[in-house]
């Protein structure tokens, strides 16, 4: 049995526990789901899943909080997470409001890339498109909803998927990261690939 | 039954992308789960708001409580007020149309909100019938009194549905007793989903679709986002409605027509996240004195006709 932990400070964690409860039947791994708003909750689980939501939220509720640290010592000792929109920008090293502006640090910022919030734009940008995985071999609907672009990656990061030229789902050794939302794709390919990372 | 007229198809290089689909409207709703949305009236509210970590904003030529005060017609805001919240903050940015008028929905939805508010708390512009939402890119949030009135207006195309509550009165009351009529309506069709005679006889009381009211009933809760809203003007206002089984919450008001706005607006987000633990809620309530919070209203002072709840409601 892992404990598998969704950072529960907003956003939609609902989704990711329904997707997370499918993904290990069909995986046959026992599981138990964590909503994570302690501190004191990050050292007793095995993996964590930063949801969408709005990042400035996030952050602004983990600071007060005080989860941000734990958690990012924990993910540097090799803990599997999976951030998803919102997720990933709270992950990334460097992110930008705008394409043109300055970039600040990233909340937890152990994904060394960079990102554009909404890099898209806003709510009638947001757009679905076919994405194909090769290293899960399958083909997903990707769902983008006021999506961040990722600008820069460093060379040691693997690009699982890319629309046009953005890598959307990455992977740098223990955090695999989409701009999009997996949770809402109707496929659970992707939550199974970071359950077997446990 | 879904109706995707609003779908806009592109392409970039050799993807194809879709725009404006039910996904990516009742998607977008539920990103800002678990969250708090406040009404602003400029851009240094939306900072406020922004800042205390609201998910996002409501842009209003005048507060609800205001807009009570004023009387008259209440319209969509200025589009040049609208655009500078738009380019002052980050966080989405949501505004509101009169029921029915289409036009000002098309207006927004030009603007590029992120989210329309068909709302009562503005004057009604067609009696007969709310916005057909489905032919819209942009999505849609609707009020509600009652279980049947919500999936009415998911009918229209409705990603959202907020409780419509007694806005500008600051009393929590008539949000309470919307979210128990949901709540209530909710139980009624879930005891009956094994028995379509009875789920037949429910959908025409509540005069929607059997389809919608079986999905309902399936699914144990309504099929889009439902926040609170209407009189929230304090953290344990805001933790007694997620208690109650909301998504989030709508704060009008409560917020700027109190006297400690900014923390006032960060004592709520931190109690709506924190809603289910006793502690965290009163450090929340703790943050704000009552002596500053808006005065409010007493529903029962005010005759039915000063109501807004009723507007569109027979629709």
């Amino acid at each position: 049995m892992v404990k598998v932990g969704i950072l529960a400070l907003q956003g939609a964690l609902e989704e990711h526990e329904n997707a997370l409860k499918k993904a290990a039947e069909k995986i046959n791994k026992e599981i138990e789901i964590v909503f994570v708003k302690r501190k004191e909750q990050i050292e007793n689980i095995d993996a964590i899943v930063l949801p969408g939501g709005e990042s400035t939220s996030m952050r602004s509720i983990g600071r007060k909080l005080g989860i941000f640290d734990p958690l990012k010592e924990k993910i540097k000792s090799g803990m599997p997470v999976l951030g998803t929109c919102a997720g990933t920008i709270l992950l990334s090293s460097k992110v930008k409001r705008k394409k043109e502006g300055p970039a600040t640090d990233g909340v937890i910022g152990l994904l060394k890339a960079t990102v554009i919030r909404n890099g898209y734009g806003r709510q009638k940008e947001s757009f679905e498109t076919d994405l194909k995985i090769n290293k899960l071999n399958v083909n997903i609907k990707g769902v983008f909803i006021r999506a961040p672009i990722i600008e820069k990656i460093e060379d040691d990061i693997e690009i699982l998927a890319k629309v046009d030229n953005d890598p959307v789902l990455v992977e740098q050794r223990n955090i695999l990261a989409a701009t999009f939302h997996p949770e809402l794709s109707g496929s659970t390919a992707i939550h199974e690939y970071f359950l077997n990372k446990i | 039954m879904l109706f995707e007229d609003g779908i806009i198809e592109r392409m970039w290089g050799s993807s194809r992308i879709v725009h404006g689909t039910n996904r990516l409207k009742r998607g977008f709703a539920k990103m800002v789960k678990h969250g708090a949305i406040f009404d602003v009236t400029n851009p240094e509210q939306a900072a406020i708001a922004e800042d205390a970590g609201a998910v996002a904003v409501m842009v209003l030529d005048k507060l609800p409580a205001d807009i009570r005060a004023a009387g008259g017609v209440a319209r969509m805001a200025s589009v040049e007020a609208i655009e500078a919240v738009m380019d002052h903050i980050s966080i989405p940015v949501m505004a509101k149309c009169r029921i029915g008028h289409t036009q000002e929905a098309i207006l927004l939805q030009e603007i590029g909100i992120d989210m329309i508010d068909e709302s009562e708390v503005l004057t009604p512009a067609n009696e007969a019938a709310h916005v057909w939402k489905w032919d819209f890119t942009v999505p849609f949030v609707n009020g509600c009194r009652d279980l049947g009135e919500a999936l009415r207006r998911i009918e229209e195309g409705a990603a959202m549905i907020r409780t419509k509550g007694e806005a500008g009165t600051g009393n929590v009351a008539e949000a309470i007793r919307h979210m128990r009529m949901v709540n209530l309506g909710i139980r009624q069709l879930v005891s009956n989903k094994d028995d379509p005679q009875e789920l037949m006889r429910l959908s025409r009381e509540m005069r929607v679709s059997y389809e919608l009211a079986l999905e309902t009933a399936q699914l144990g809760r309504l099929p889009v986002v439902n926040f609170a809203a209407g009189g929230i003007a304090t953290p344990a206002d805001a933790a007694m409605m997620m208690r109650m089984g909301v998504d989030g919450v709508f704060v009008g008001s409560g917020i700027y027509k109190s006297q400690d706005p900014e923390v006032r607006a960060e004592a709520i987000v931190y109690a709506v996240a924190n809603w289910d633990d006793p502690e965290k809620v009163l450090e929340a309530q703790a943050m704000i004195s009552e002596k500053k919070s808006m005065t409010g209203i007493d529903i029962n002072a005010l005759t039915e006709e000063q109501k807004i709840q009723y507007r569109g409601a027979q629709l």
